[in-house]
C-alpha cells in the first residue's frame, strides 16, 4: 500500500499569537515550529498500516526550505521519503492543488491529512485534494481500518458517530482516536538525515482568498469573584446580568 | 446572482445551527440586494421545509433522490454545486458542522471559489467581501478577502444567532445527475447519543478537568449539565487519560467552541485549552487555586473545591428553577 501524508508546519501549541506590520502578518519571531499535531496522528496511522513491509509512506509539505526541519521530524517518526513543493503556502486551495498535482500520477492508495492545521484551522485540504483528484474524501475521522480494498471508517458527527465504508482510493482527514502519535526514536532520528527529501516546483493557480488583516480576541473585563458558599448569587448573576440561563 | 444556503437535516429535522445559517445567508442576500434559495437533501417533510421561510429563504430546493437519503460527501457536494450553477448563485453558505466541513471545500473547488470557513461575522459591505474567521484555534481572527467571483462561506455555530425574517417559501423538487463515482462512500451505521446535547453547537457547556480526580466523579458534572440543558466537555489531560471520550476534548488540539456560557470546573486554563473556548460569550471558572490562569479570562469565578461548590451550585439551580 502506498500512502501519502500531507503535513503542515505550524507554530508550537504553546505559542502566544501576535502580529506585526499593522496586524497584517503573523509575528514569527521566537516561534518554534512543529509538525501539525493532527498530521502526526495521520502519519502515525499511515506508519502502522504499512509496518512490516506492507507498504510505503511519503510525506508532502508545501512550503519553503525553512520547513525542512519539520519535514525531517516526520521522516524521523517513520515516513520513508518526503516531498516539499517549494512555494509559500498561500491558502488551502493553493496547497491542495499542489498536492493533487503531485499525487495525480503516483498511484497512492490512500492520502491522509490531519483534521485541520492548528494555525488556519481550515480543514479544507483533504476534501479539496479529493475534489481535484475526483476521488472520495472523508473529513474528521476517528477510526480507520483497512481490509484489502475496503476501508471502514468512523467519522464524527454532531452528538455521535457515523460508520462508513469506502472502496478504492480516497482521502481522509484524521482526528484524535485514529492513532496514538508516535515519538521518534534515536534510530529514526539518525536515519531521517539520509532519507530522500525531494523538492519540486509549484504549479500556478488562480488566487481565491487573501488574508488582509488579523485581529486578536477582545480582552475580557476583570473577573467577578463570588464566595464559594454563595452559589445562588452566581445563578442569579447568570440569569439577570449575563442573561445566559 | 443570488445566495444559496445548504440546510443540513438530521433525521428529517433542521437544527438551530441550520436556521442560523439561513438567517446569516439572508443577511448576505440583503447586502447584495438579491434573494435567498435553500437546498435540502434527504427526507424532510414539507412542513419542516416551510420553516426555512421563517428565516428568509424565499425558495427551497428539495432533493429527495433515493441514492442521497443518507450523507455521501462527494455526491452532496456535486448536487449543491450544480444547484448553485443552475440558480446562478455566486455565494454558497453552509454551517461549519462536521458534514459542512467535508462539503464546503469540494464545493469551493467545483465553483473555483474562495472559501471562508469558521466565519463569525457578515462579510464586509465595502466591495471587498472580507470575512472574519477564526484562526490559530481561537487565539486570533483572520480577515479573509474572497477574491474569486464565486464564494463559499461556512458559518460557525452560535456566531450569528437566529433572526426571523418571515417569507413564504416556495418548495420545488430538484434533481441533479449523479455520477456513480460520486457514490464511493457508503454509510453502514449512525450512532447518536439521544439523551445528550451535541457539543459543537451547544449554547451552554459544562466542562471539567483533572481537578475532578477521576472518571467516577463525573456524575455531578452530568447532573449540572442535565439541569442546564448543557453539553459536557473536558480538558485534554482528561481525554488523554480516557476518563472521557475524545469527542469531548475542547482546546487547541480538540474542538473549538463558542457557546453562550462555558462553565470550567477544575481546569487550570493552559493556553491550549483557552484557545478552544475563548470565544465563549460568558465564562465561569470554578477552581480551588486562586492563581489558576483561567481566572484571568473568566467573567465570573468561584475559588473553591469543586466537590463542595458543584453540589451547592446544583442545589442553587434547582431552587432557581423552582
Amino acid at each position: 500500500m502506498k500512502i501519502l501524508v500531507c503535513i503542515s508546519n505550524v507554530p508550537d501549541t504553546t505559542t502566544k499569537i501576535t502580529f506585526t506590520n499593522d496586524n497584517t502578518e503573523f509575528n514569527t519571531s521566537g516561534v518554534q515550529y512543529i509538525v501539525n499535531p493532527y498530521d502526526e496522528i495521520a502519519l502515525s496511522r499511515a506508519i502502522e498500516l504499512t509496518e512490516g513491509g506492507k507498504g510505503t509512506v511519503t510525506v508532502i509539505n508545501v512550503g519553503e526550505a525553512a520547513n525542512d526541519p519539520t519535514i525531517r521530524k516526520a521522516l524521523a517518526i517513520g515516513a520513508d521519503d518526503a516531498v516539499r513543493v517549494n512555494a509559500v503556502p498561500r491558502d488551502a486551495y493553493f496547497v491542495a492543488k499542489q498536492i493533487a498535482e503531485y499525487a495525480k500520477d503516483k498511484d497512492f492508495d490512500l492520502i491522509l491529512t490531519g483534521r485541520e492545521s492548528i494555525d488556519y484551522n481550515g480543514n479544507q485540504v483533504a476534501a479539496m485534494v479529493g475534489e481535484f483528484l475526483d476521488i472520495p474524501s472523508v473529513s474528521i475521522i476517528k477510526k480507520l481500518e483497512i481490509d484489502g480494498d475496503v476501508a471502514t471508517i468512523e467519522r464524527e458527527i454532531e452528538g455521535g458517530k457515523e460508520v462508513l465504508t469506502v472502496s478504492g482510493k480516497f482521502v481522509a482527514s484524521c482526528a484524535e482516536g485514529v492513532a496514538e502519535p508516535k515519538i521518534p526514536n534515536m534510530r529514526g532520528i539518525m536515519s531521517a538525515r539520509t532519507k530522500p527529501l525531494n523538492v519540486v516546483e509549484a504549479v500556478s493557480i488562480e488566487e481565491v482568498t487573501k488574508v488582509t488583516k488579523y485581529e486578536t480576541p477582545a480582552p475580557r473585563g476583570t473577573v467577578k469573584l463570588i464566595a464559594a458558599d454563595q452559589t445562588e448569587q452566581l445563578v442569579s448573576l447568570l440569569h439577570s446580568e449575563a442573561k445566559v440561563i | 446572482m443570488s445566495v444559496l444556503v445548504y440546510v443540513e437535516q438530521a433525521e428529517g429535522k433542521f437544527k438551530k445551527s441550520v436556521f442560523e445559517a439561513v438567517s446569516y445567508a439572508k443577511a448576505i442576500a440583503d447586502q447584495q440586494s438579491t434573494h435567498l434559495t435553500a437546498i435540502s437533501i434527504g427526507d424532510v417533510a414539507e412542513t419542516e421545509l416551510k420553516e426555512l421561510g421563517k428565516y428568509g429563504a424565499s425558495n427551497v430546493l428539495n432533493v429527495s433522490t433515493e441514492q442521497l437519503k443518507t450523507f455521501v460527501n462527494q455526491a452532496y457536494a456535486s448536487v449543491i454545486a450544480s444547484a448553485a450553477e443552475k440558480e446562478g448563485a455566486d455565494i454558497v453558505v453552509l454551517s461549519n458542522s462536521f458534514s459542512g466541513k467535508g462539503l464546503a471545500p469540494r464545493i469551493a473547488v467545483k465553483l473555483k471559489a474562495g472559501l471562508a470557513d469558521g466565519a463569525v461575522e457578515l462579510p464586509s459591505n465595502d466591495g471587498k467581501f472580507s470575512v472574519k474567521k477564526t484562526a490559530f484555534s481561537g487565539k486570533a481572527f483572520a480577515i479573509t478577502e474572497l477574491t474569486s467571483a464565486n464564494k463559499v462561506i461556512a458559518l460557525n455555530p452560535n456566531a450569528f444567532g437566529v433572526k426571523e425574517n418571515a417569507t413564504d417559501a416556495t418548495i420545488e423538487n430538484f434533481t441533479a445527475d449523479i455520477k456513480q463515482s460520486d457514490l464511493g462512500t457508503v454509510i453502514k451505521d449512525i450512532v447518536r447519543a439521544a439523551d445528550k446535547v451535541s457539543l459543537p453547537d451547544a449554547e451552554l457547556v459544562v466542562s471539567a478537568g483533572r481537578g475532578l480526580k477521576g472518571p467516577e466523579n463525573w456524575g455531578m458534572i452530568e447532573e449540572l449539565a442535565g439541569l442546564l440543558g448543557a453539553a459536557t466537555a473536558c480538558s485534554k489531560p482528561v481525554s488523554d487519560a480516557d476518563w472521557r471520550p475524545h469527542s469531548e476534548h475542547v482546546g487547541q488540539t480538540g474542538i473549538s467552541i463558542s457557546p453562550n456560557l462555558y462553565i470550567a470546573i477544575g481546569i487550570s486554563g493552559a493556553i491550549q485549552h483557552l484557545a478552544g473556548v475563548s470565544s465563549s460569550k460568558v465564562i465561569v471558572v470554578i477552581n480551588k487555586d486562586p492563581e489558576a490562569p483561567f481566572f484571568k479570562v473568566a467573567d465570573y469565578g468561584i475559588v473553591g473545591d469543586a466537590f463542595e461548590v458543584v453540589p451547592k451550585l446544583i442545589e442553587a439551580l434547582k431552587a432557581h428553577k423552582g
